[in-house]
């Protein structure tokens, strides 16, 4: 120890010590960062913008412009995020088949890992809201009544009471949410897209939006129980007066007319 | 001895019993009158069999509901077998009606059995009624019986709406605030009558539990007064029948009261229930679990009221907002005029028998219907209010029909609005054509005969159809309705030179009259000269 102290004063030493932490700050480095990894992920990343970029000029450039900046035929997609992708992608209302009022739901034409790659491009393009985790859109646990009044507050207005869709103005409308993925319900909710609005973390936190899925799945999925019978659509008085009508006075007056046709009659000679 | 024993024997037990009640009741006069009551046949004649039956059941039903619902908007936190509204708060009422549903034996299967029945009720009735306007079976004596079963109806509107608003849930509860806004479009009254209705501010404490006593105990009372009172005046008038052999406007042909249509009758009634419990028991109607309870603050989309509502709905979905200030005072138009049109519409229908007597200046008594085809003005007026109905009825619907159809919302409202004028007409138009087109048809067939389908070679080679004469039975019912002339106002200056005045109203109903009975607004049926002329004719093919 003597002698380290004594030279302490060293021309040398302050580059010593300099040297030294250098040499500890670098091995601390090279032993706990995920180097080799986040190199290799920012390759796959990369890869996964670069083919995505080809898939996009192919398929949505046409209408949301080479750098997706948008144009008159579509909206800028800067700062959709990838959940926003992932949604319209993913339930194949883009590519859009042609303009209309609203873009429907149809078959999908791309698989889920050209969709991510898709995803990965526009969001690169600017951040925005990103697809869920599995964790994140779980029914689990989820508080199914409190989702159902949080349906009724939020959602009911334009999707029916359990989600069964409705109209809105010119030809637009709420589409049905049976049998929608909890994902894609999740990512409509945090994107908001077409007419819907949006519900961000900081309005809907991500617990609500769990207890709403789980309130869908229990009302109006395959799963879900029908207590009273043929539901009838989930539409409520106009199918049920129909229902009426057509079924319940169309077989009593046939049973009428049976009953009429039965009588007593005069015995013939 | 053995002969007196035989004569002091006692009498059956029934027919003790029997001639005790008479002693008491005279009941033997009473069915020595009703018993052989003749009615007469005819599958339309049960229309109103199937809204009486349902009335019945309605009744039936609902005296079980009413052992476990609670009318009461007290706030309670629910915790009973239906999961997806466990802590959920809610009224009494909606909790009660979610226990009548998931926690009573047999609860949800008669709910839905009264529901059910309640829309086939109403339905019946709506049949019925257009049976009887149809065929002019509302011509004196039966005016006020007419009324009566207008009442009826109107009241099982009423009576329905209160019924399903008690529940409490979110649908019915918007269909009450619907009703609320209507009443606070009434100039000067509405705010009155709302805060009277409602014991304040909408929505209150206290609307479930009036609305329970109006539609259990008020309504229900009258419609059974008014029920009686119609089914004694159908004894009274004895049954309208149609033309035929042996029919006349002085007899009734058909089967006696008892045993036959107590027997037909009684098996109807289980038919109508065992049709509508079947019904309940398949299909679900107003599933309020899945609507959840009233909040002011939540709506749902498709929020439409039971089909006899829908009337009401369409008129105020399809009108235009309008509303004008003065001196500081609103009159929202656009729903103060739906609501005038709803009465309008309805009384329009109540009136006509007494605007068809005034402008036709008949005044006897009918026992005869009339084919609609014979009363090709009426039958078109009918048609175009079913239409006018209808159509409105699309409009209350606009948002099924927008979705369904892949239409726009906007342009069904736009279709309604331009309908609500045109349809009726087109409708009156079309009718009355094809009434009349069906009258030259009837006379046709009566003058040469039906057509047998049987093609004839003659022999110098032309080809006939053979046209085979009717029978005298069908003869007489295609020719048995009587044809009317139009009222004339007379010449309207006398021998003397001296002009009579004429009021407006005179011209008017002769013009009219012209509309029902003029040269080309009934085909003249064919005369028994003419028949003659024609049959006797040989080789007149």
């Amino acid at each position: 120890m003597k002698k380290l102290s004594a030279r302490r004063r060293h021309p040398l030493a302050a580059v010593v010590v300099l040297l030294l932490a250098l040499a500890a700050t670098g091995g601390l480095y090279a032993a706990f960062a995920p180097a080799s990894k986040a190199q290799a992920d920012e390759t796959a990343q990369s890869l996964a913008i670069e083919e995505g970029k080809k898939l996009y000029s192919v398929g949505c450039a046409s209408c949301h412009g080479t750098g997706g900046q948008g144009t008159t035929d579509g909206p800028s997609l800067v700062g959709v995020g990838s959940a926003a992708v992932d949604f319209q992608v993913g339930t194949g209302r883009m590519p859009a088949q042609q303009p209309g009022a609203q873009v429907p739901k149809k078959k999908v034409i791309y698989n889920q890992a050209q969709i991510d790659q898709l995803a990965a491009y526009v969001a690169s393009l600017g951040a925005g809201p990103i697809v869920p985790t599995k964790n994140q859109v779980s029914p689990d646990g989820a508080d199914i009544a409190k989702g159902g009044d949080l349906f009724r507050t939020n959602c009911a207005q334009c999707h029916n009471f359990t989600g069964e869709g409705g109209a809105l103005t010119n030809g637009k409308y709420a589409p049905s949410l049976e049998g929608v993925d909890p994902k894609h319900i999740y990512e409509a909710m945090q994107t908001g897209p077409q007419s819907m609005p949006s519900f961000p973390d900081t309005t809907m936190p991500e617990q609500q939006k769990r207890d709403i899925i789980a309130y869908i799945q229990t009302v109006n999925s395959a799963q879900s129980e029908n207590p009273g019978g043929l539901k009838l659509g989930g539409l409520g008085p106009v199918s049920e007066g129909l229902f009426a009508w057509i079924f319940g006075l169309g077989a009593l007056i046939a049973v009428a007319i049976w009953v009429a046709a039965h009588t007593a009659k005069a015995k013939k000679s | 001895m053995s002969t007196a024993t035989d004569t002091q024997r006692k009498a059956p037990a029934g027919e003790r019993v029997a001639d005790w009640a008479d002693g008491r009741l005279g009941i033997y006069s009473l069915a020595k009158a009703n018993m052989r009551k003749i009615f007469p046949d005819h599958w339309s004649f049960m229309l109103g069999e199937i809204a009486l039956y349902s009335f019945i059941i309605i009744i039936l039903t609902g005296v079980y509901l009413t052992l476990f619902f609670h009318p009461s908007m007290n706030e309670v936190v629910y915790h009973g077998s239906y999961e997806p509204m466990q802590g959920i708060k809610m009224s009494e009422a909606y909790a009660s009606t979610l226990d009548i549903s998931f926690d009573v034996r047999g609860g949800l299967l008669v709910r839905q059995i009264h529901h059910w029945a309640a829309l086939i009720f109403l339905a019946g009735m709506f049949v019925h009624m257009m049976r009887v306007f149809f065929t002019g079976a509302f011509r004196k004596p039966r005016e006020i019986n007419w009324l009566f079963g207008f009442l009826l109806f109107v009241l099982g509107m009423f009576t329905g709406f209160t019924g399903y608003s008690l529940p409490d849930d979110l649908l019915s509860g918007t269909g009450v605030r619907f009703t609320q806004g209507a009443i606070l479009s009434m100039p000067i009254v509405g705010t009155y009558i709302s805060m009277f209705l409602f014991g304040g501010e909408f929505p209150g404490h206290d609307f479930v539990a009036r609305f329970y006593s109006i539609h259990i105990l008020l309504l229900p009372g009258i419609m059974l007064g008014l029920l009686v009172a119609h089914l004694i005046l159908v004894f009274y008038h004895k049954h309208t029948q149609f033309a035929g052999p042996g029919r006349t406007n002085k007899n009734v042909v058909g089967m006696p009261l008892l045993p036959v249509y107590m027997a037909k009758a009684g098996g109807f009634f289980f038919l109508v229930f065992g049709i509508i419990a079947v019904i309940a028991a398949i299909a679900s109607i107003n599933p309020i679990w899945a609507i959840g309870p009233y909040r002011p603050d939540q709506v749902s989309t498709g929020a439409q009221p039971d089909w006899y509502m829908g009337f009401a709905e369409g008129l105020i979905r399809v009108m235009p907002g309008w509303e004008i200030n003065l001196w500081g005072h609103t009159l929202v138009l656009g729903v103060f005029i739906p609501l005038m049109a709803f009465g309008l519409v309805l009384a329009i229908i109540a009136v006509y028998p007494f605007v068809e007597s005034w402008i036709t200046g008949d005044k006897r008594e009918h026992h005869i219907l009339d084919r609609p085809r014979n009363a090709p003005t009426r039958t078109a007026f009918g048609v175009a209010w079913i239409t006018e109905y209808v159509i409105v009825f699309i409009g209350g619907g606009n948002d099924l029909w927008a979705t369904h159809f892949h239409l726009s919302l906007n342009a069904i409202s736009w279709f309604v609005r331009i309908f609500i004028f045109v349809g009726p007409v087109l409708a009156f138009i079309a009718t009355r054509r094809i009434c009349l087109g069906l009258q030259r048809r009837d006379k046709e067939k009566v003058l040469h005969g039906r057509e047998s389908g049987i093609i004839k070679r003659l022999p110098h080679g032309e080809f006939v159809e053979i046209h085979e004469p009717l029978g005298p039975e069908q003869l007489h019912t295609l020719t048995a309705h009587e044809q009317y002339k139009p009222v004339e106002i007379g010449p309207t200056v006398d021998e003397n030179g001296v002009e009579r005045k004429v009021s407006a109203l005179q011209k008017l109903r002769a013009r009219l009259s012209k509309g029902y009975y003029g040269e080309d607004n009934q085909i003249a049926k064919p005369t028994v000269e003419e028949y003659k002329e024609i049959t006797s004719g040989h080789g007149h093919h």
